[in-house]
């Protein structure tokens, strides 16, 4: 059943919301990596909460105008309209009092999302309403859709993407150097609003799918993950496009596999899965790296400050450092050292005399900011300049026995 | 109104409201504060997943269980969003939105793929709660309050919510100056031996018993209003700490108690039949009231002098 | 108190005896964050009653020195003693001034009530602050002229004030070692007068005072010894002695003109 759903066999409602679902998840994964490289990521949060009311209203409305309350592209336009609001109250908040940008936005969201309940609480209790399958639209749900909502949501998916990819360029400008960029006559401001406005895109198309509550988390979680993986911005714009697509794909299909698998969450816990593989595997970043790396890191620190003392013939005091100079061959357990630690102290010494010179030599200023206690001078020097200041030292000078 | 009508159904909810919110705007105003009020978001999004783990281990949904298991997945929670803004050099909002989103959509699949139609555990009741049901059939006046055999009948989140709302209060009391200090200055406290890290986990998990203990009444979208409005609300009306306290009481009792009549009432007054979601009107009337300091709160506008000078 | 030590402020072989005396005394500390030691196998002695400043260029890790001594940062490696013991039990003889910019000053609180933090170990948990505190709390605003300021909110503070009130804090803590991160960063004249004439009575009543300092033009002014610092520890000593030409060259390099430096009328190095 799985496979049929992955390979879009399991009907043409079904591939559609999955085609919809990963051009989403694209949309997503790019509108967020802007939205994360500008530190604004649960702005995100306030504006897909303050949809409900929106839909509450838009179905009222247009109950009363004698439509049907359940019209899909009706209650994406009321949603956009009221989170639209939604996100002009945290800046107004935020601009014109000293409350904080996540107070403002907890207050929209909750604030927003309560009135939403009971608009909802309204409908349920009009004639010609009774739940009306607005629930659905809380955490996504796409089972028994009707054929022209599927179309919806693919041709939504689609002009996002488009939009999206219309955009990229002053929100790269923007996220890269704003400064820059408004220079150049790009107003940073406007940009903004513009990555609002894809925000607002992204979650009207997602509110049938993902759902109103958990479609934050596709804006969020792609350019977190694709984050772990590469230093370059550029690249994560790309990697949480790919791992929102993913998530947008495989997670509808799942859903669609088997009965009582909301779409929303387990589109969200895919995207999860990839996020937690990341957060632990990850080459560099990663928490096995980077625990090793960390561990390295302080038996350098710890080695090389044992040299020295040694080098100069003061006590070593900590007993890791006394561990790991033994380990080495370096030092015995009670802290004297053996021949080879005493050439590798005279060594570090010497090095260290020689950044003290480097240290004061106006020429090698650009050098000398790189000291870090580490660091081997002849990876910074030729061995021309290190003579040089050998010259200027005398030498380097032996270890008394 | 008659107390014959108005004791058994609309006093305890309206208590339950006013514990709620109370229990919630005393811990929100330090979030609030710390620029934390985003946590109250997180928390209010982890006790889903929480109580449903609570569930699914003990079989039951008795109070107890439910108040640790959402108090270790706040617990969880922060720590998780700690470790991923650490390990991952990931900004603290990002972290918490991978966090809270994706606990989240496992409580909700959780509860989705578990059988749970014995026991009154649902998606939609965790988000608005049923603040109206907690009615007190036993009473049928004033003279229940000292009515034994009534007072047996209360509804028991009642005495569950007071008994938060209370230990809430002490904890706040009891930790006031190093609650105080480390919010203004953490370099400061933590050089007179404040384990500041330990007392902002406290303040997290008092936050979390005080959200489930709420959650199972009136759901979590109030929790979260609650956590935030009373206390933004009061941070524009006065630059005391303590005022600030009492400003956040006062509002919070006050949402509680128009939101509650506004919903059962309220429809009323317009033609209406059937009363709406007494959680969604208190919070909307929180952010009324919010909305009213925002304009015209005496101590609206940032203080502070400037860097050099 | 015994010092013990002779002629060794180069800092090679001071005897174990002065570092059980001294106020404050690091041995082998490394502070790293992320990748780069921001302060690397620092040793430092700091002397009782004595008044020292410490210096270096920007980055070098002056902050991060105190910081560590206070453990308000994790080091990698290193061990802290204060007066001879283990910092954990001596909290209540140290003050420590943060840097002003460190904290939201729209908090809301008045003066007085930073203050009364001060005396945060005094109180307890439970204690609440009564008549005696308060006083007590005036009469260090007043030792830094800001007895008319204490029911001002802290927010309508300017730059200066807000140090004195970071120093009255200090003072109510009632501590033997009083450590300041650029107590005199971005303040006026007549409180860099204020905050010095507080800094030298507590000298003379046989405090120690470290301080984060960082116009060379008055140390030799305000203090009598001098801790260089960039990442490790240049040199330690008695202003006369250590502040000199080429030490300070060493601790800034090139990013420090001789110019300057000759401006400074420094006794030969």
């Amino acid at each position: 059943m799985l496979v049929d759903a992955l390979t879009l066999q399991l009907g043409y409602n079904a591939t559609l919301v999955a085609v919809g679902a990963a051009l989403l998840g694209i949309s997503a994964g790019v509108t967020g990596t802007f939205l994360f490289l500008r530190k604004r990521a649960l702005v995100a949060d306030a504006i897909s909460h303050a949809t409900l009311p929106g839909v509450g209203l838009a179905f009222i409305v247009m109950v009363a105008l004698g439509g049907d309350g359940r019209n899909l592209v009706g209650l994406m336009l009321g949603s956009a309209a009221s989170a639209w609001i939604g996100l002009l109250c945290v800046q107004a908040i935020v601009r014109r009092t000293r409350l904080a940008e996540d107070s403002a936005i907890g207050a929209v969201l909750s604030v927003f999302f309560g009135f939403g309940i009971v608009l909802l609480t309204v409908i349920q209790t009009m004639s010609s309403g009774r739940q009306a399958g607005l629930d659905g639209l809380l955490l996504g749900s796409t089972a028994g859709m009707l054929r022209q909502d599927a179309i919806v949501i693919a041709v939504g998916g689609a002009l996002t993407l488009a939009l999206v990819m219309l955009l990229r360029r002053p929100m790269t400008l923007v996220a890269f150097d704003a400064e820059y960029a408004r220079s150049i006559g790009v107003e940073p401001a406007r940009v903004d609003m513009m990555t609002m406005g894809l925000v607002l895109a992204v979650t009207v198309v997602g509110l049938k799918i993902v759902g109103l509550i958990l479609i934050v988390a596709l804006l969020i979680i792609p350019p977190v993950t694709a984050r772990f993986w590469t230093e370059r911005s550029e690249r994560v714009v790309a990697y949480a496009a790919v791992i929102g697509g993913v998530s947008g794909f495989v997670g509808a299909a799942i859903s669609a596999s088997a009965p009582a698998l909301p779409t929303g969450p387990i589109i969200v816990l895919t995207c999860f899965t990839l996020f937690v593989a990341s957060l632990f595997l990850a080459p560099r970043r990663g928490v096995l790296a980077a625990y090793l790396h960390h561990r390295q890191f302080q038996q350098r620190v710890h080695v090389r400050q044992g040299l020295l003392a040694l080098a100069q013939q003061q006590p070593v005091y900590e007993p890791l450092t006394i561990r790991l100079l033994a380990r080495d061959g370096l030092a015995r357990r009670d802290g004297v050292p053996t021949d080879a630690g005493r050439a590798r102290a005279a060594r570090a010494l010497r090095d260290e005399h020689r950044w003290q010179i480097v240290q004061t030599l106006p020429e090698y200023e650009a050098v000398s900011g790189l000291y870090d206690g580490l660091r081997d001078i002849e990876t910074v020097l030729t061995a021309d300049q290190i003579a040089q200041i050998d010259g200027i030292i005398g030498g380097p000078r032996e270890m008394p026995a | 109104m008659s107390g014959a009508e108005f004791v058994p159904l609309s006093l305890t909810p309206i208590l339950i409201g006013i514990f709620t919110a109370v229990a919630c705007a005393l811990p929100g105003n330090f979030l609030v504060l710390r620029k934390q009020a985003l946590i109250g978001d997180a928390i209010s999004h982890v006790v889903l997943p929480g109580i449903v783990v609570a569930f699914l281990v003990t079989g039951t949904v008795a109070a107890w269980p439910m108040m640790v298991g959402a108090a270790v997945a706040a617990v969880v929670a922060v720590v998780l969003i700690e470790a991923i803004r650490r390990l991952g050099r990931i900004e603290t909002g990002a972290a918490m939105g991978v966090v809270f989103t994706s606990m989240f959509a496992g409580g909700v699949l959780l509860l989705e793929r578990s059988d749970t139609s014995t026991v009154h555990l649902d998606v939609e009741h965790a988000l608005m709660g049923n603040l109206e049901s907690l009615i007190w059939l036993d009473a049928d006046g004033w003279h229940s309050l000292l009515d034994p055999v009534a007072l047996a009948g209360l509804p028991p989140e009642l005495p569950r919510i007071f008994v938060t709302m209370v230990a809430v209060a002490v904890l706040i009391w009891v930790f006031w100056r190093p609650l105080k200090i480390s919010t203004f200055d953490e370099g400061f406290a933590q050089g007179v031996g404040i384990r500041t890290g330990a007392l902002g986990m406290a303040l997290v998990i008092v936050s979390a018993v005080a959200a489930v203990a709420a959650f199972d009444a009136v759901g979590s979208i109030i929790v979260i209003a609650m956590f935030i409005c009373p206390p933004a609300a009061a941070r524009l009306m006065t630059n005391r700490l303590e005022m600030q306290v009492a400003w956040s009481v006062v509002f919070a009792v006050i949402s509680a108690v128009l939101g509650y009549v506004f919903a059962g009432y309220g429809p009323l007054w317009f033609g209406g039949v059937n009363a709406v979601s007494a959680a969604g009107m208190i919070a909307t009337t929180s952010g009324v009231i919010l909305l009213v300091t925002v304009l015209f709160g005496p101590c609206r506008s940032r203080t502070g002098a400037p860097s050099e000078g | 108190m015994t010092h013990l030590e002779l002629a060794t402020d180069d800092g090679h072989t001071l005897r174990q005896s002065t570092v059980e005396t001294s106020p404050l005394a690091i041995r082998g500390l490394t502070v790293s964050y992320g990748e780069k030691p921001a302060v690397f196998s620092v040793d430092a002695t700091f002397r009782d009653g004595s008044m020292t400043a410490i210096i270096g260029p920007n980055g070098a890790g002056k902050s991060t020195l105190l910081k560590a001594a206070l453990g308000v940062i994790r080091p990698l490696s290193g061990t802290v003693t204060v007066y001879g013991k283990p910092l954990a039990g001596q909290r209540q003889r140290i003050a420590y001034v943060p840097q002003r910019a460190s904290v939201d000053w729209d908090f809301p609180t008045r003066v007085v009530d930073v203050v009364l933090m001060g005396l945060y170990r005094q109180l307890g948990l439970l204690g609440r602050a009564g008549a005696t505190h308060r006083a007590k709390a005036l009469a260090c605003l007043e030792r830094v002229g800001m007895a008319d300021f204490a029911n001002r909110q802290i927010g309508q503070l300017s730059g200066g004030q807000q140090q004195r009130v970071f120093l009255a804090r200090a003072l109510a803590q009632d501590a033997d070692l009083y450590l300041l991160d650029e107590p005199f960063a971005g303040v006026d004249a007549a409180t860099e007068k204020a905050i010095i004439d507080v800094l030298k009575t507590l000298k003379a009543e046989g405090k120690t005072v470290v301080a984060v300092h960082h116009d060379l033009a008055t140390v030799a002014e305000y203090f009598d010894r001098v801790f260089l610092i960039n990442v490790r520890k240049v040199a330690e000593g008695p202003v006369g002695e250590a502040f000199n030409a080429e030490n300070l060259q060493k601790a800034y390099g090139g990013r420090l003109a001789m110019a300057q430096i000759e401006n400074l009328q420094l006794t030969a190095g």
